[in-house]
């Protein structure tokens, strides 16, 4: 019974850390309707700019690490938006108008020279993360079942989906991101900024795959330049399950997402555990191409 | 005057977004064992001087591109100057050119070192892997990303047939191609309802899964410690490190040849018809009695067959093979190539293989560079040069006004 | 009595929440030239897309007369099926292979009617040089039947917008249809254009034995060339008959000019 829980636990903090990424890439689709190979790159960049960061703080000054912790994760979330929203710039918004899937292979360079330019200007070894999570005394009863960076990254995630929910359901920007994913040229037509909502959405889906990466980087306690591609690729498994373009399918994906691979390698073997993502991704596209809450669309013809 | 100063306070401002962006990563390097802060200012240097020009150029591009360069007419170089391919096309010009590249490659294993005969072989080697994926992107337009699993099949049905039942290179090298041809049409089955961007994905699901499974069947595979000792291919008797080396360097030229010739004959005939109809609308070319299913297997099997033949060919050259060497990077790699060199063009493919293979190997210095260089290209040609380096020359079918 | 060759019974199309087509009986004999009608988003393209295997059916039965005069259901047949079972049709928003010639649009639609495989291909045989010089002279002869000759050697999507559509008509034939369906053929064409294509429709129409379903908004047009008009309005049909009966039906009057 212990072990059960422990693995739901461990599921649903992957499925969080998922569910993070994931919101980029459905945010992001719903709105141009591009897969963006690199987002997973984006995460990454969050936990190495918090690794560096609070690393730095660490050694240079005698701040008390949940300072260090905010410090840090504010500055992985402001790099992060920025990375993503400067790639749109250079590799997505000329392409437009382009076909999609030359729009495709420049996300895949993308993801290629932000993996290596992390790899170049930092290094292409695992690097030690301190986890910057203090331990909860309050938490000493179920220890043994859950550990604090755990449950951190379940409440955040809970916190973080919240606020985007409201941010998308309430503020004029939200709308905006509504009616642009739903009918693009009316959009235009009612005078909304396209140019000003993708920038936007690029730049909140930045922000929590950064948070994203900062949370598994204090989970995991290492991190390299290539932590991004299983993340992202796992990511975007979700966000297909859930049903690509919605933001609670994203949630749900992930955390089914998080709960097989985490059963999967709990009772059938932890050598397949990247198997498994991939297979659901095969079967959700082969027998449900729509996702657990996407709408069923057939292209007009 | 004025458009000056204003693009160089565009440049200033994006090397100023670019300086801050990049600081963190660029400039501080953490080390955490010794406790040591290292700050790379001069890194920070190059990537505002580098910004400056850099984002002008890009601008200056990117106008050029949406408002055309002005002066140059379109037609210009087809009727006044001197065209490359045109005169490469006049018999005069062509056959003695063949001739000549064909002495040079005969005789380049004895004009070189030993090592340069290796080297090659690789690049021809990812020139037959980049004309088979061509026929997969170029003509059949489906962006296959988990290309490097039929390289493997290839490899792992040599190295694996060899180790249980000791079957020579030559019975390896048409089973390799079968086998890939094979695995082709068994992943593309699933996938016969997706296209574009999810189709990518998916492959590239099946790619992964392909290699995961290839290290954790152990018993059967070796794993990731991988076969070893895989016999090279002997010429009657046995041939020395050098002398198969050479051979396979001439087994090489004969697959580009035949690559060519299969993939030229294609083009004109109904099934190439069928695939050109399928990538520009799938929709219209079914209701023109296409068969989708049936012409996107045959374009995954014309595809992987020539990634099984390279596949029995890398076991035979490294004598070794495990699952490291069938990554996705592989399988980009091949895409750049085909990217780069031009999608659905021949000698531009050529080209292409020739490029990511022969520059990291040439220039040594750029080895490290090499993978943030091939993402570059990507992006670049992306958005400045969709149709490559070498431009497709469609096989045209047309009717003289006599025949009328 | 001709026989039936398109039947249509207790048909819908239902996207989400929206009933598209609902619940429409249609039938069409050998020879006719019907046409289909109604006001713009009336479903009459879904009906199209349906018959020929582009969308499934959500409810009904669509049946055509096979080659020995059986009956066979399409639904959910792939378009490529029903094709081979002698439909072709042509596409409302132009659907060209743009960057290939026109010639070479039509032998695509000559497709069906070729064998050639791969191994066709490879080695080139006497019988596939012959069925590819046959595919040429084949499809130039189609191009001349709808007067783009002139054009064979051009690539589709440099043609005159009228040319444009007469190819995709060319494209369809060239498949050796018995029914024909044409989604709004003289859409965009001017008067003079307009004209052409009816002489061309009728033409085709005698010249092969062709049957025809056309859905068309210009008027003129349909009252020359159908015997049978359909009305469909917002998916429901609302009336049928000859072209005089259609036209003072107040239903049909109704459905155009609101209330
Ligand atoms: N793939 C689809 N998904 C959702 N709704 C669709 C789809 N195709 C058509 N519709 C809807 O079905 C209705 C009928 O459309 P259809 O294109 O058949 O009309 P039509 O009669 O051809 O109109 P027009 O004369 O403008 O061509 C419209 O409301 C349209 O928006
Ligand atoms: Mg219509």
């Amino acid at each position: 019974m212990k072990y059960f829980l422990q693995l739901v636990l461990a599921g649903l903090t992957k499925g969080s850390i998922y569910a993070l990424i994931a919101l980029g890439y459905t945010m992001v689709y719903g709105i141009i309707k591009l897969i963006n190979f690199a987002h997973g790159e984006i995460y990454m960049i969050g936990a190495f700019t918090a690794l560096i960061v609070g690393g730095a703080l660490q050694i240079t000054t005698g701040l008390s690490p949940l300072t260090i912790l905010a410090i840090s994760l504010a500055a992985a979330i402001f790099f992060s938006s920025g990375y993503g929203v400067t790639m749109e710039k250079i590799a997505y918004k000329p392409l437009r108008n382009a076909p999609r899937l030359t729009a495709l292979i420049s996300a895949i360079g993308m993801s290629l020279i932000l993996q290596n330019y992390v790899l170049l200007a930092q290094t292409s070894d695992f690097l030690p993360f301190r986890s910057m999570i203090p331990n909860f005394p309050f938490l000493t009863p179920g220890k043994s079942l859950v550990t604090t960076t755990q449950l951190v990254i379940l409440i955040t995630t809970v916190v973080v989906m919240v606020i985007l929910t409201l941010l998308i359901k309430f503020t004029r920007t939200g709308k905006a991101m509504r009616a642009t994913s739903q009918d693009k040229v009316m959009a235009q037509l009612v005078g909304i900024d396209i140019n000003k909502v993708i920038t936007f959405t690029f730049a909140v889906g930045s922000a929590t795959a950064a948070i994203g990466g900062v949370l598994i980087a204090n989970h995991t306690g290492q991190i390299n330049f290539y932590i991004g591609f299983l993340a992202g690729i796992k990511a975007f498994v979700a966000a297909v399950l859930g049903g690509i373009g919605s933001i609670p399918g994203a949630v749900l994906g992930s955390l089914v997402l998080g709960m097989t691979e985490s059963f999967g390698a709990g009772y059938i073997s932890s050598a397949y555990e990247d198997v498994f993502a991939f297979i659901i991704l095969i079967l959700i596209l082969i027998f449900k191409p729509s996702g657990l809450l996407g709408r069923n669309e057939i292209e007009k013809v | 005057m004025n458009k000056i100063i204003q693009e160089i306070k565009k440049s200033v401002l994006s090397a100023l977004w670019l300086m801050i962006l990049t600081f963190p990563i660029m400039v501080i390097k953490v080390n955490s064992y010794e406790g040591v802060v290292l700050w790379r200012w001069k890194n920070l240097m190059w990537i505002g001087i580098g910004t400056f020009f850099l984002s002008w150029l890009w601008r200056f591009l990117l106008d050029r591109k949406e408002n055309g360069p002005g002066e140059s007419k379109p037609d210009a170089d087809r009727d006044g100057k001197f065209s490359l391919r045109k005169a490469l096309g006049e018999r005069k010009v062509k056959i003695p050119t063949l001739a000549v590249l064909a002495i040079l490659v005969l005789a380049f294993p004895f004009m070189v070192k030993f090592y340069q005969v290796g080297i090659m072989t690789s690049a021809l080697m990812f020139v037959i892997l980049g004309l088979g994926l061509n026929i997969v992107i170029g003509y059949g337009g489906l962006l296959h990303l988990g290309y490097a699993a039929f390289y493997a099949m290839g490899a792992y049905t040599y190295g694996l047939m060899y180790l249980y039942w000791g079957l020579p290179f030559w019975a390896a090298l048409p089973l390799g191609a079968v086998s890939g041809a094979v695995f082709g049409i068994v992943i593309g089955v699933p996938v016969l309802r997706l296209r574009g961007d999810y189709l990518a994905i998916v492959t590239l699901a099946f790619g992964e899964i392909s290699r995961l499974l290839l290290e954790n069947m152990s018993g059967f595979t070796k794993g990731p410690e991988g076969i070893a000792q895989i016999p090279r291919p002997g010429f009657f008797v046995k041939l020395s490190l050098q002398g198969a080396t050479t051979y396979l360097f001439y087994i090489c030229i004969v697959l580009v040849l035949f690559a060519i010739f299969v993939i030229r004959r294609l083009e004109d005939s109904r099934i190439g018809r069928a695939l050109e109809a399928m990538k520009e609308d799938d929709i219209a070319a079914q209701s023109m009695g296409i068969d989708l299913a049936k012409t996107k297997l045959i374009t995954f099997a014309l595809g992987a067959v020539w990634a099984g033949m390279v596949g029995v060919v890398l076991a035979a050259k490294t004598t070794y093979i495990n699952p490291g060497s069938f990554t996705l990077m592989e399988s980009v790699m091949i895409l750049v190539a085909v990217v780069l060199g031009g999608t659905g063009s021949i000698p531009g493919v050529i080209l292409g293989a020739f490029l990511v293979t022969l520059i990291p190997e040439y220039f040594r210095a750029l080895a490290d560079y090499r993978m943030l260089m091939f993402g570059v290209a990507l992006v670049v040609m992306s958005i400045f040069r969709p149709q490559g380096i070498i431009p497709r020359v469609r096989k045209r079918y047309l009717v003289g006004e006599d025949k009328s | 009595m001709s026989r039936t060759i398109l039947d249509i019974n207790d048909f819908s199309m239902v996207f989400g929440g929206l009933r598209a087509v609902d619940h429409v009986d249609m039938h069409i004999d050998e020879g006719e030239i019907v046409a289909l009608i109604g006001p713009n988003g009336a479903g009459k393209t879904t009906l199209f897309n349906c018959v020929t295997g582009v969308y499934t059916p959500s409810e009904g039965n669509i049946t055509v007369a096979g080659p020995n005069s059986e009956i066979i259901r399409t639904n959910g047949k792939k378009p490529n099926k029903i094709t081979e079972l002698g439909l072709a049709r042509t596409f409302q928003n132009i659907r060209l292979f743009s960057s290939m010639t026109a010639l070479e649009n039509v032998m695509i639609g000559r497709h069906p009617k070729l064998k050639a495989g791969i191994f066709g291909a490879i080695f080139r045989d006497k019988k596939t040089r012959d069925e590819e010089e046959r595919v040429i002279v084949d499809s130039l002869k189609i191009l001349k039947k709808l007067n783009l000759a002139k054009y064979a050697n051009e690539p589709a999507s440099s043609l005159p917008y009228g040319a444009q559509r007469r190819l995709e008509i060319a494209r369809a034939m060239a498949t050796e249809p018995k029914l024909l369906l044409l989604d709004e053929p003289a859409a965009g064409m001017n008067p003079q254009e307009t004209k052409e294509l009816d002489d061309t429709i009728k033409r085709i129409r005698d010249e092969e034995g062709l049957t025809i379903l056309l859905i068309e908004h210009d008027m003129s047009l349909v009252m020359s060339l159908s015997e049978r008009i359909y009305v469909l309005d917002y998916g429901k049909l609302i009336a049928e008959g000859s072209p005089d009966v259609v036209k003072a039906d107040p239903a049909v009057i109704k459905a155009y000019l609101g209330e």
